[in-house]
């Protein structure tokens, strides 16, 4: 037992006189979360219109108005010849055209409209969507104005489209969950590893080596520290969030602190074990960058699971953050509760589990 | 005093088809300064690291402080103090905080801990550095500092592996002192050297040539049956069949 204190002190003595580790547990997170949502924003702005009006009607006056006040939207041509704007288009010039086919008003008093017709620039998927989804809702909006004070209610025609969770389908909202993770993979992922590495490549580890201090000790005492800073820096992340982005978790805040704590441990004593399974700095950084890449890529913090192709999401059942992506997201913008999410929670606690473990016997005190 | 502290039959270790240490035997007694010496690559550390239980042996037995090499590392390491070739204690933390901690890891009491290190502190003349990082003392200090953690938990037997490599002669003659007054107190020194004055110093002396022990004996016995004036004579004699050498 004092062994184990003496360990923990000394690790925090070696923390607080390092002249680069306090500025960075401090500074970093509040940097990431500072900047980091400003910049990772799939919002789609300025989506460039064109409107080819061959119904000239107080209808398609109206749709053109209303996507001229879209935030999102530009009415940059106005016209009545579609190879005009097709040109348009092919220039990049617009991104999304939109016909009104000719005699639409008098289609829609009658029972069978004619159809609108909308023409995406897809080259960058993402803004040719987004922005497709951005006028589908525009008219939408414009017709059911219309049909309203028509007086008439049978709008069944009309796109409804609702986001729940994130009404404002707030890209911010989306990613400041996932930064927090990247926080916690970049701080409690790599530290402990370097800090191992360290003491392989400075000679110390074998004076410890050399004394009947047990792995599990030796092992608890690199993990207890950088578990501690894990939790510091969630709060600080959580905090920033609050009062820059106004986001504040809907669900339990213990639950977010609950789902940290075992995926620190997870993260910690799976860099532990590469640490402890090389013998050089750039040994364990080639390595613990590969496992990254993927933890960042495959887990669901940048881009969906569900949206990506079957044997990808099968991968991803075997990568710990994705347990931790679901559950930080869901607590945060949906509010669930543990009972939801139970199951994340139980995947996370196996892998704390199995990785720490894995990382007291790959600890060897003798060759 | 004839109690058998190091007891070692057959030991070898190999990696690969290299075989660094091949078949050595010996026994070391209680308050013994015992000098390993050999040339560069001849096998020392290795042995050396065997007997503290940092490397597996291939085959062969010994004990060391009444456990087994074998078996029971982890209880040799209770009592038994190791200085590596590389200085090896935390130059981030300061002279009393390496103490305190090599001392907690031993499991000794806060006034055990406390006691101990006042004593030390003074015996090396070093109370006015305890607050001194470690990093930032000469490396003869260094040695000196290392040399008294090793015995911090009063260990049977204490390991020094090329102790006084690079420090200056003044600082060598105050380490041997050390050396000394620690063996007056029972505990056995089993120490690896290149200073043949320092040879001069053990109470029996082995020596070492590509893995395998070719002469153990006390100084004045080795320069005898050598008919060498000095034991640096005795060592150019035995070592110039080395066939390892860097």
């Amino acid at each position: 037992m004092r062994a184990f204190i003496v360990l923990l002190q000394k690790e925090f003595l070696q923390i607080r006189r390092n002249s680069f580790l306090p500025k960075l547990i401090i500074v970093f997170p509040i940097m990431v979360m500072l900047l980091m949502p400003l910049i990772m924003t799939m919002d789609v702005r300025n989506v460039n219109v064109a409107l080819v009006d061959q119904d000239q009607s107080s209808t398609s006056a109206r749709i053109a108005s209303h996507i001229n006040a879209s935030d999102y939207l530009c009415l940059s041509i106005a016209t009545t010849e579609y190879p005009e704007a097709m040109f348009a288009l092919e220039r990049g010039e617009v991104d999304v055209i939109v016909q009104v086919p000719n005699r639409f008003e008098q289609s829609l008093m009658l029972d069978s409209p004619v159809k609108i017709g909308i023409t995406a620039n897809a080259v960058n998927a993402t803004k040719g969507a987004l922005g497709m989804q951005y006028v589908v809702q525009t008219i939408a909006f414009s017709l059911s104005e219309l049909t309203e004070e028509a007086g008439r209610t049978n709008v069944s025609e009309l796109i409804s489209i609702e986001n729940r969770f994130n009404p404002t389908l707030n890209y911010r909202h989306y990613m400041i969950p996932a930064l927090m993770i990247i926080l916690f993979i970049l701080i409690c992922g790599f530290l402990p590893a370097l800090s191992i590495v360290g003491e392989k490549e400075k000679g110390t580890i074998e004076q410890i080596n050399v004394t009947p201090v047990s792995r599990l000790v030796f092992t608890l005492s690199k993990l207890i520290p950088y578990w501690i800073i894990g939790m510091f820096v969630l709060t600080i992340a959580m905090i920033v969030a609050k009062l820059v982005y106004g986001l504040s978790p809907v669900g339990n805040v213990g639950l977010i602190y609950l789902g940290a704590a075992l995926f620190i441990l997870v993260i910690s004593g799976f860099s532990l074990t590469i640490a402890n399974l090389s013998e050089t700095m750039q040994q364990t950084m080639f390595v613990m960058f590969f496992f990254i890449m993927n933890f960042m890529l495959l887990s669901g913090l940048l881009t969906p699971v569900d949206s990506m192709p079957l044997w990808a999401q099968n991968i991803t059942l075997f990568l710990p953050p994705r347990y931790f992506v679901d559950i930080l997201r869901a607590v945060y913008l949906k509010g669930a509760g543990f009972i939801d999410l139970r199951s994340s929670y139980c995947a996370l606690l196996l892998f704390a589990l199995f990785f720490n473990f894995l990382a007291i016997v790959t600890y060897k005190k003798r060759s | 005093m004839n109690e058998v502290v190091i007891s070692v039959r057959n030991l070898t270790k190999c990696f690969g088809n290299f075989t660094a240490v091949n078949n050595i035997s010996f026994d070391v007694l209680r308050g013994e300064i015992f000098g390993f010496l050999g040339a560069n690559g001849a096998g020392k550390t290795t042995a050396m690291r065997m007997l503290c239980g940092l490397s597996f042996p291939t085959s062969g037995s010994g004990s060391v402080a009444g456990f087994d090499v074998m078996k029971e590392g982890e209880q040799i390491k209770q009592h038994i103090g190791y200085m590596s070739q590389r200085f090896s204690l935390y130059n981030d933390l300061t002279v009393g905080e390496n103490i305190q901690l090599f001392a907690g890891i031993y499991n000794l009491s806060k006034a055990q801990t406390e006691q101990r290190s006042c004593q030390l502190l003074e015996r090396l003349n070093f109370s006015s550095e305890r607050n001194t990082l470690v990093g930032a003392l000469p490396l003869g200090w260094k040695q000196k500092l290392s040399f008294a953690i090793a015995n911090i938990h009063e260990p049977k037997v204490v390991f020094l592996d090329e102790p006084t490599g690079g420090v200056d002669p003044l600082t060598r003659r105050q380490f041997w002192e050390l050396i000394y007054e620690t063996a007056e107190k029972g505990t056995t020194i089993f120490v690896t050297t290149h200073y043949m004055d320092e040879a001069e110093y053990c109470s029996r002396v082995s020596i070492m040539v590509d893995g395998e022990v070719r002469a153990l004996d006390t100084p004045r016995n080795l320069k005898r049956e050598f008919a060498a004036e000095s034991m640096d004579e005795v060592f150019r004699v035995i070592a110039r069949g080395a066939k390892r050498c860097d």
